[in-house]
This record gives structure tokens, C-alpha cells and sequence, in this order.
């Protein structure tokens, strides 16, 4: 166990060093969220009704959650390179615990998920979103935010593990992603949808997630989300982190 | 290769046993990339592992390297089973490979202590194990450039460097010098004679025949899975025959008619490629004069002719059927 921490932390290091030395990928933590922020903000927001939320209140939380589960791309792209280059060979022939490489890809996610969710809510904030709760549950909102986006860096360190490419991992990646993101209370009342994919929409666990922040940082009915949004991430993590582990045991480049 | 296998004679080659195969299997659907390989390799020497592509080479080297399971058979290495003390075998060994596998974003130094680290040292000692090889490597220069920023030779240095942080007693190069120009070549060779001199053990594949003459106290060749020979150099060599006559003709379309005239002394079927044409001879006191006597006798013009140990590409052709250096990496990728 001892091991496991420290080499974790080991290549967790690694992921963050190689960080400022890859601009692309910074990007895509700060710009692009702050982008997809503005375009809802100002092209759509008009345009959707919220009732009971300014469209600022409602759109933050969940355009936060969207952006906390695509965090977990570079943990797939990254572990993908890692398999082309002989990394991974590398590593395991290594005498370092097992499941290391993927602890390490996926915590260091959490350093650049807190950076990108800070970002995007002081964007928020300058865009006319209030919080309007205690700071206790402002941190507990946080705090389930990276949490899922933990959970959903597990699930990314599977597909950067099946896949051919790091382009392939990219795209199955976005496919999954994406339209269960959009499918959801993230950016428009489940209400509003076809009753088809409001069924869908609603045992989503991004609206169970977004439903939770939500009702964390700008108030409203909280129900039984926030215990059922960690559930969930527990869920992905028992579910995505052996699988991914066993992928990696088995690995061959 | 004007001297094979000379400079490798003198090592040892008596001692105790580094790595031990037995019957190891592997397949991977219907291909049987190993189908029950022997070998052993004494401590402190080189074993080269030659053959064509998809051969079974990298197979062996990832199940003795603890990244494979094979399917039967066993593997034991520095006197641990490969598959069930996996864990304490790793201590124990160095993998360098095709690629090099070090991260492209990080220095040099960066590199080597992050793997120096993962072998449980602490930081501060894994960064001077890590500048102690960059300046054994020649690398101290690059130590704080990413390592994205080297050449292709610098980036197969930083990768052995990778795989000595340990210090192991066994070393296994997968195709070590496939791609780099021949000064780099020559370099990395010099590095593992060097390795070899200080008692480490090394498996090495290879496309590269005259790398294996080099380098290699003991040579098996495979093929399809099968060990098909295993030897010195020069067992390998004589066991294809004697002396050969090569010659060159001033014109190629004479190629059979200059076969023909050498049967008479040949020992086995000529070969003709271009405008050369090679054969075993049966008696090598001669065997030049003879072979000029029934060539102009039978009117082929002769631009050269020389008489020549076999060289391990002769061995390869003879075993496999077909010519080392197919391509650039093998297809089990």
C-alpha cells in the first residue's frame, strides 16, 4: 500500500511536469471552457427558459459538471501515447505497484480538474452567476465535483487503454460523453425535452450530478441527489478502475 | 565483419546458467509465435537473438522481460521463475526496446530519476544515479532539455541509461540499434561490450548480422517459433558449410552459365544474384584456380573472384530460407 502511494505520486508528478511543456493541452483547460461558457451565456441563453433561475445560475453548474467529466481526456490520450511509445512496456517491467500508472494519471486529473473548475466559475461569476448558498455547501458542491470528475478520469483511463490511437481514444472518448452531457439538466429543463429522452434524462447521473450542484450552490430542492451523485461516482470508480487495471496488467503495445 | 566474432572469443564462457527456457509456448489465435523454444544463456555473456520478421523474437524477449505469460513451458531468469516471482524478477532486470521508451515531455534527468524513483529510491538518489549515467551516456549536456529535443541516438542512450538505473544483472535489448546511423550504432555497441565486461548478462535481438557477430558470444536463430540453431559464431558458420567462392561477372545474363561451370567443385547448389555468384566448394586448396579454369572454359567473363569464410547471412539464408534485414520492426506489434 505503501508503494502504491508513492508511486502514484510518482507519475502523478510526471503528468504534471509534462503539463506546461505541452501548451495544447493547457488549453484546453482554460480557453475552451471559458468559450463554451460565453457561447451558452450569450447565443443560446436567450433563448432557453429556466424558470425559478437567472440562465447564468442555472447554466454554471452545469457547464461545470460537462467540463469536469471531459477532464479525464488526457488521462485516455495520455495512457494511449504512453501504450504507442513503449511507456507502458516500460513501466510494467518495472517492480512498481500494479495499478500505479493509472493511480497516477488519474490523480494528477484532480489537480488539473480543480484549476479548470475555478476558471470556469470565476468566468461565472463575472457573467452575472451568484452563489446563493452557505460556504459550507459551496465546498461540499466542489468537493462532488471533483470527486465525479475522478470517477469519470477512471472511466477514461479504460477507454485509453482499449483503444488503437490516441485519436481513436479521442473520438470513442467524445461519442460517449458528449450526448450523455447534452441529454441531460446540464443546459435546458429535462421538462422541456421530447418525453423519449426526458425518461433518459432523468436517470442520467449528469442530471442527478448537475441536479445536486445545483441545489448546492444556488439553492433549490436537493432531494436525495447529493448522496445519490457521490453513489454514482463510487459506482464508475468500482466499475472503470479494475477494468482498467486489468487492461493494464495485460497490456501489449 | 572483417574479423567475426574475434574480440568475443576471449570472454567466458563457462559459468553458471542467467536465463533457462524450456519448452516456452505462446500463440495468440492460430499463429504460434513460440511453439516450444530451449535455450539457456550463461551468466556474463551475450546471447543474439537472430531471425526474420514476426520470427517469435520479441515474443520470447516480452515473457522473459515478465510483460508476457506464456502458455506453457517455463522461463527462469537470474533463478526466478519469470510468471510466478514476476514481481522480485523485475528487480533483477533491464528492458530496453524498439522504441525508446521514455517520456518525450520530460528532461533527460527527469527521466531517469522518475524511473529511479519507481525502484523505491528516494528522490535525492535517484537523481544522482540519474547524472551519474547521463555523464556515463555522454548525455550531461541534454540532462535538463526535454528529451523530445534529441536525436534519434541520444533518445536510444537515455532509454539504456532507463534500463540500467538498477543496476541489473540482466539486460534484454529488443533490436537496440534497428534505425539508428551507424555512428550511433557503433557507439551503443561499445556501451554494451563495456556492460558485458562488467559481468552483466544480455539478451539481444537483432536483424542486423554483423551486430550479432559482434556483439554475441552465442547465436540462436528462430523461425516461426522453432529454434532452428544455436551456437558460437563460428559453429554457426561451419555448420553451413566451408569456404565459398563469390564471383563477380562482367555480365549478368551469363549468371547460369557460370553456375554451371561451378558445379564441378561446388559443395552445394550455386546461387546467383545479379552479377555474383556464390557457392560452398568442397576443397578449399585451389579452389580459386579451379574455378577460373571451368569458368573460362565455359566462356564467362570474370571481373573478380574471391574465397571467403561464410558469413552469418549465409547461415541465415540456410536456415530460414530467405535473407536477413527484411524490414524495420516485427509484425507481433
Amino acid at each position: 500500500m505503501k508503494r502504491l502511494v508513492a508511486d502514484t505520486l510518482v507519475i502523478a508528478e510526471r503528468n504534471l511536469v509534462r503539463l506546461p511543456r505541452a501548451p495544447e493541452l493547457l488549453l484546453a483547460f482554460t480557453v475552451q471552457p471559458i468559450m463554451f461558457v460565453l457561447l451558452f451565456r450569450y447565443v443560446f441563453g436567450g433563448a432557453i427558459q429556466t424558470p425559478g433561475y437567472t440562465y447564468p445560475d442555472y447554466l454554471i453548474p452545469g457547464i461545470v459538471v460537462q467540463n469536469i467529466a471531459f477532464g479525464g481526456f488526457v488521462t485516455a490520450i495520455g495512457l494511449n501515447e504512453d501504450l504507442h511509445q513503449g511507456l507502458i512496456d516500460r513501466f510494467r517491467s518495472l517492480p512498481m505497484a500494479r495499478p500505479a500508472v493509472l493511480a497516477g494519471r488519474t490523480s494528477a486529473d484532480i489537480v488539473t480538474n480543480t484549476l479548470s473548475a475555478l476558471i470556469l466559475v470565476v468566468t461565472g461569476l463575472l457573467i452575472g452567476f451568484v452563489f446563493h448558498s452557505t460556504g459550507g455547501e459551496i465546498v461540499l458542491g466542489f468537493l462532488l465535483l471533483l470527486v465525479f470528475g475522478y470517477a469519470f478520469s477512471w472511466f477514461f483511463a479504460w477507454i485509453g487503454m482499449i483503444v488503437s490511437s490516441p485519436e481513436a481514444a479521442n473520438s470513442v472518448g467524445f461519442i460517449a460523453v458528449f450526448p450523455l452531457t447534452f441529454v441531460s439538466s446540464a443546459f435546458v429543463p429535462v421538462q422541456s425535452m421530447p418525453s423519449v429522452l426526458q425518461g433518459f434524462a432523468e436517470a442520467n447521473p449528469f442530471t442527478i450530478v448537475v441536479d445536486a450542484l445545483r441545489s448546492l450552490w444556488v439553492g433549490g430542492p436537493a432531494g436525495n441527489y447529493v448522496w445519490e451523485a457521490f453513489v454514482w461516482s463510487a459506482v464508475i470508480i468500482a466499475v472503470f478502475a479494475p477494468l482498467a487495471v486489468m487492461r493494464y496488467r495485460r497490456a501489449t503495445s | 565483419m572483417a574479423t567475426p566474432g574475434a574480440q568475443v572469443q576471449s570472454s567466458p564462457l563457462e559459468g553458471e546458467i542467467a536465463i533457462s527456457v524450456r519448452g516456452i509456448e505462446k500463440s495468440y489465435g492460430d499463429v504460434h509465435a513460440l511453439a516450444g523454444v530451449d535455450l539457456d544463456v550463461q551468466a556474463g555473456t551475450v546471447l543474439g537473438l537472430l531471425g526474420p520478421n514476426g520470427a517469435g523474437k520479441t515474443t520470447l524477449v516480452r515473457i522473459l522481460a515478465t510483460l508476457l505469460r506464456p502458455d506453457g513451458g517455463t522461463a527462469t531468469v537470474a533463478g526466478l521463475d519469470a510468471v510466478k516471482q514476476a514481481a522480485e524478477l523485475r528487480r533483477q532486470i533491464g528492458l530496453a526496446g524498439q522504441y525508446a521508451a521514455i517520456d518525450e515531455n520530460l528532461t533527460g534527468l527527469e527521466n531517469l530519476t522518475m524511473v529511479g524513483r519507481l525502484y523505491g529510491e528516494p528522490r535525492a538518489e535517484a537523481r544522482r544515479r540519474g547524472t551519474e549515467l547521463l555523464e556515463r551516456f555522454e548525455l550531461s549536456e541534454a540532462a535538463d532539455r526535454p528529451a523530445k529535443t534529441y536525436s534519434g541516438g541520444m533518445r536510444r542512450r537515455l532509454d539504456l541509461a532507463a534500463a540500467l538505473v538498477a543496476e541489473p544483472p540482466i539486460l534484454f535489448l529488443d533490436e537496440p540499434t534497428t534505425g539508428l546511423d551507424p555512428r550511433s550504432r557503433l557507439q551503443l555497441w561499445e556501451t554494451i561490450e563495456g556492460l558485458v565486461d562488467e559481468g552483466t548478462t544480455v539478451l539481444l535481438t537483432t536483424q542486423y548480422l554483423d551486430e550479432a557477430d559482434r556483439l554475441a558470444h552465442r547465436i540462436a536463430v528462430i523461425d516461426h517459433g522453432r529454434l532452428l540453431a544455436e551456437g558460437t559464431p563460428d559453429e554457426l558458420k561451419d555448420r553451413v558449410g566451408g569456404e565459398r567462392v563469390e564471383v563477380t561477372l562482367t555480365d549478368a545474363a551469363q549468371g547460369p552459365a557460370a553456375a554451371a561451370a561451378l558445379a564441378a567443385l561446388a559443395a552445394d547448389e550455386p546461387t546467383v544474384e545479379g552479377v555474383s555468384v556464390t557457392t560452398a566448394v568442397r576443397q578449399r586448396s585451389g579452389a580459386i584456380v579451379a574455378a577460373v579454369e571451368a569458368l573460362v572454359a565455359a566462356g564467362v567473363g570474370v571481373d573478380d573472384i574471391t574465397l571467403r569464410r561464410p558469413t552469418l547471412d549465409d547461415v541465415f539464408l540456410g536456415l530460414t530460407g530467405h535473407a536477413a534485414e527484411g524490414g524495420e520492426s516485427e509484425e507481433e506489434q
